[in-house]
């Protein structure tokens, strides 16, 4: 299953792109997982990753936490906790 | 039934824009033509010209397009169930930022102050928290990302279960 995968600011920055599509392989069934996969994915997804507990997630624009399952997701975000207003 | 019409005629308009924008003429805009409003509560965000004690050259604001619309939507919806507004304008502004410009307005409207009152300071409490924007700013020594603030966070969580919190 291939999803796109974006990223919003300093994970953006850390990971060198904005957005990718992912193929998500068997056996990660959630957003928590999908940061660990990621995180092995390279010293710059390591640095994006290092501390997943930071790093928030939305699942087609809606927040969600690391335990949602990625189910039928088309769009998976990244993000610091968010300063806006 | 009752509650259904109040929260359709609540005139809501939210605006992501890189533009400013005039805040008295919103202001003016939602209290134009009518006699049902007593109230107008109006909060202007501004770019400070320091951060963490350092003078700033300017901000830039990422967001995330679609779901920045969204998430202010769903809460002006939220405020609309929990108070009697007239009307709600919600403009937050992205891109880059001088000291001394306008960030972000809200604007609500009641009958009476105390719904308009709250609904802006609650609408404020969770675009800080909730809604995907970040700031960077360029200061001196380079550009840096602004750390939230725990602050903030208590701020957005006292509006979880009013009943509770009434009742304790």
């Amino acid at each position: 299953m291939t999803i796109k995968v974006r990223y919003f600011a300093w994970v953006r920055e850390r990971v060198g792109k904005p957005e990718e599509d992912i193929d998500i392989p068997p056996g990660v069934k959630t957003v928590g997982e999908l940061m660990a996969w990621l995180a092995g994915r390279g010293e710059e997804y390591a640095h994006a990753f290092e501390k997943p507990n930071v790093i928030r997630a939305a699942i087609d624009k809606a927040h969600v936490n690391a335990q949602a399952p990625i189910g039928k997701a088309a769009e998976i975000a990244f993000f610091p906790p968010m300063t806006g207003g | 039934m009752a509650r259904y019409i109040k929260i359709m005629t609540a005139k809501a308009t939210v605006r992501l824009q890189r533009e400013p924008f005039d805040a008295a003429e919103e202001a003016a805009a939602l209290t134009r033509e009518r006699t049902d409003v007593g109230a107008v509560v109006s909060f202007t965000g501004i770019c400070r010209g320091d951060e963490n004690g350092k003078p700033i050259t300017a901000l830039t604001l990422e967001h995330y397009p679609g779901m920045a619309e969204a998430e202010i939507k769903r809460h002006v919806a939220e405020a609309s169930k929990r108070w009697p507004l007239l009307g709600v304008t919600v403009i937050h502004r992205y891109g880059r930022i001088a000291p001394g410009e306008d960030i972000v307005l809200v604007v609500t409207t009641s009958s009476h102050r105390q719904a308009a009152f709250a609904a802006a300071e609650f609408l404020m409490d969770y675009l800080k928290t909730r809604a995907p924007f970040w700031k960077q700013v360029e200061q001196s020594g380079g550009k840096s990302w602004v750390d939230s603030k725990s602050a903030d966070d208590a701020a957005a969580e006292r509006w979880h279960a009013p009943g509770k919190q009434a009742a304790e």
